[in-house]
């Protein structure tokens, strides 16, 4: 059950303020790259309903993410739909079904056959697109336009500006929070959380235990999907990359890193992560190979990632005031 | 506690049975239980007690024979969904949520009655539940712990609990394994105690060793002896049973 702690509470809302401010002074290049660390942060968060609570390691969570880029990628081009009303709607529900569809099978699985199992379909997901040779197969596909908001003849959002597609990106990121947060205070979450501790026992007690996976895994889709929505407004790229396993570790990794079961760790996680990797980048050819050691250190040092640092200071300063 | 005047069977298995492997864990049991009495099933370890337990709880599913609940089949159903029928289970082994408050513990229990799903209003919010976990928290002596975590409570107390929880999600039929087991002697009668105060109320299926309470509670005694009933009947016809003083009671029969 989400119990924020207060100190990663504070740091919250500061960075919420900070990020809502940043753009009135902060420069193209990092407006940019903080929206796109947004929607990565959105894509984990969504993925540690899963890993977090349910105790349902996937393996395979790129495949709702880059199926709705696809979705988005495929209307725009072959279509020549660009309304936001009509791809939105489709890019999440393709993400939904697709997530039931796995999820529906996944979850007969537990343990290591769940993260083979979830691997696997949303491998078959990858190549069915890196197949398609009318959608760019292995090299992608550009997609022709970004979504467009009309009323009438009114544009009532510009996805081209930078800074409204900023503000958009951390709507969707505060909105995803505030709805994880209020389904993980429900009878629902903690449901999950009982289900991770003792499965068995929760049957006993009369819970139909795969319905309840089974709904947290569409729920989780479904907000990957919305990250992959926002993915596919930004680049306007589409490639089977977005689907593959790599991105399914990626993600995955930037849970782990930022601390699992809190929310907010993935956010913290994405920033830290994503802004390592650029930094690294401009250091060496062979970057990879840097983040593949700090990625090591993270997950030998602090096994709870950064949120369990943060637990322990606030642990501290609650003693050091004496009210602990 | 008076007597129904007719006699009502909640719970009839028919030659239920019972594979592992090879091996017959239960076999051909046919058991009757009646309502609002106290039917014990006692035997030598190994003798497919808690097998048997896991089958009527839906833990485990039959390879022969059939279970019957108020006149419905209910053999092979899912553990929730016999769960959800009224009937409650208590283990052996204390499963509890350790990490969780004694409260936590029992509210995630008699929130699994909550006809729909919830998602969205907090669980703090369901007036009835909190109650109903409160309740049961009460019931078992348990209420000056209820912030307690479950880890941090004496092993007497974790085994409060785990018949705390099976309460607080309402049944009518209990199915306890071994209430009793490991507790010391000032602890064991204050379990007994409440079971006795349980059994005005519910009807209970209950394994246990402790033959004193066995002999004190029960209505109705069912020996069995690898996977297969031995006697049924009552204490009085349990003890005088020669085969059951043979295989199993010994000198631990009271008088």
């Amino acid at each position: 059950m989400p119990h924020h702690p207060r100190i990663a509470l504070a740091l919250l809302a500061l960075g919420a303020v900070f990020l809502a401010v940043f753009p009135l002074w902060g420069d193209t290049f990092y407006i940019r790259f903080i929206a796109r660390i947004m929607i990565f942060a959105l894509f984990a968060m969504s993925l540690d309903l899963l890993v977090g609570y349910a105790g349902l390691v996937s393996l395979g969570h790129a495949a709702f993410f880059g199926l709705a880029v696809y979705v988005v990628a495929g209307l725009v081009n072959k279509a020549g739909v660009t309304s936001a009303f009509v791809l939105l709607p489709a890019a999440l529900g393709a993400a939904a079904i697709a997530a039931a569809a796995i999820g529906w099978i996944s979850i007969r699985t537990t343990g290591v056959y769940f993260i083979m199992i979830t691997l696997a379909l949303a491998q078959m997901v990858y190549y069915f697109f890196h197949d398609q040779k009318e959608w760019g197969g292995t090299d992608g596909m550009n997609i022709d336009s970004k979504p467009t908001v009309m009323l009438g003849d009114l544009k009532l959002f510009d996805f081209y500006d930078r800074v409204q597609f900023y503000y958009l990106a951390l709507g969707c990121l505060v909105a995803a929070f505030v709805l994880l947060t209020v389904i993980l205070r429900s009878p629902f979450g903690h449901t999950l959380v009982g289900i991770r501790a003792n499965e068995g026992r929760m049957r006993a007690l009369g819970y139909d235990v795969q319905r309840y996976k089974l709904i947290a895994f569409v729920i989780a889709g479904t907000l990957a999907g919305l990250a992959g929505f926002l993915e596919a407004a930004r680049a306007t790229f589409a490639t089977p990359a977005h689907l593959g396993w790599h991105e399914s570790g990626h993600v995955l990794m930037i849970v782990i890193l930022g601390g699992m079961g809190t929310l907010f760790g993935p956010i913290l996680g994405a920033f830290v992560m994503l802004l390592m990797e650029d930094y690294f980048a401009t250091l060496t050819e062979r970057w990879l190979l840097i983040m593949g050691v700090f990625v090591i250190l993270v997950v030998m040092l602090l096994p709870d990632g950064i949120a369990g640092v943060l637990r322990r200071v606030g642990r501290l300063g609650r003693r050091g005031a004496g009210d602990g | 506690m008076a007597e129904p005047a007719a006699r009502e069977t909640v719970l009839e298995t028919r030659k239920l049975g019972r594979l592992f492997g090879g091996l017959a864990a239960v076999q051909d049991v046919s058991l009757t239980v009646e309502r609002g009495r106290v039917h014990a099933i006692v035997g030598p370890n190994g003798a497919g007690k808690t097998t048997l337990i896991n089958l009527l709880s839906g833990d485990l599913k039959p390879s022969a024979g059939t279970v019957g609940y108020e006149g419905r089949d209910i053999t092979g159903w899912p553990a929730h969904r016999v769960a959800r029928l009224g009937i409650g289970r208590s283990y052996q082994k204390t499963n509890i949520f350790r990490d969780f408050t004694a409260f936590e513990n029992c509210r995630l229990a008699a929130q699994a009655r909550l006809p729909r799903l919830s998602l969205l209003r907090p669980a703090a919010g369901h007036r009835d539940v909190t109650e109903q976990a409160a309740h049961a928290l009460e019931l078992c002596g348990l209420a000056e712990r209820r912030d307690t975590r479950a880890a941090s409570m004496s092993y007497g107390e974790q085994r409060q609990l785990e018949l705390a929880m099976m309460l607080a999600t309402g049944p009518q039929l209990l199915l306890l394994d071994e209430p009793l087991a490991g507790m010391g002697p000032e602890e064991s009668a204050r379990v007994l105690d409440l079971l006795r105060r349980l059994a005005a109320g519910h009807t209970m299926v209950m394994i246990e060793h402790d033959m004193d309470a066995v002999f004190s509670i029960a209505d109705e005694i069912t020996v069995m002896v690898n996977g297969s009933v031995l006697a049924s009947g009552t204490p009085a016809e349990i003890r005088a049973n020669k085969a059951v003083q043979d295989a199993y009671l010994g000198e631990e029969a009271p008088e």
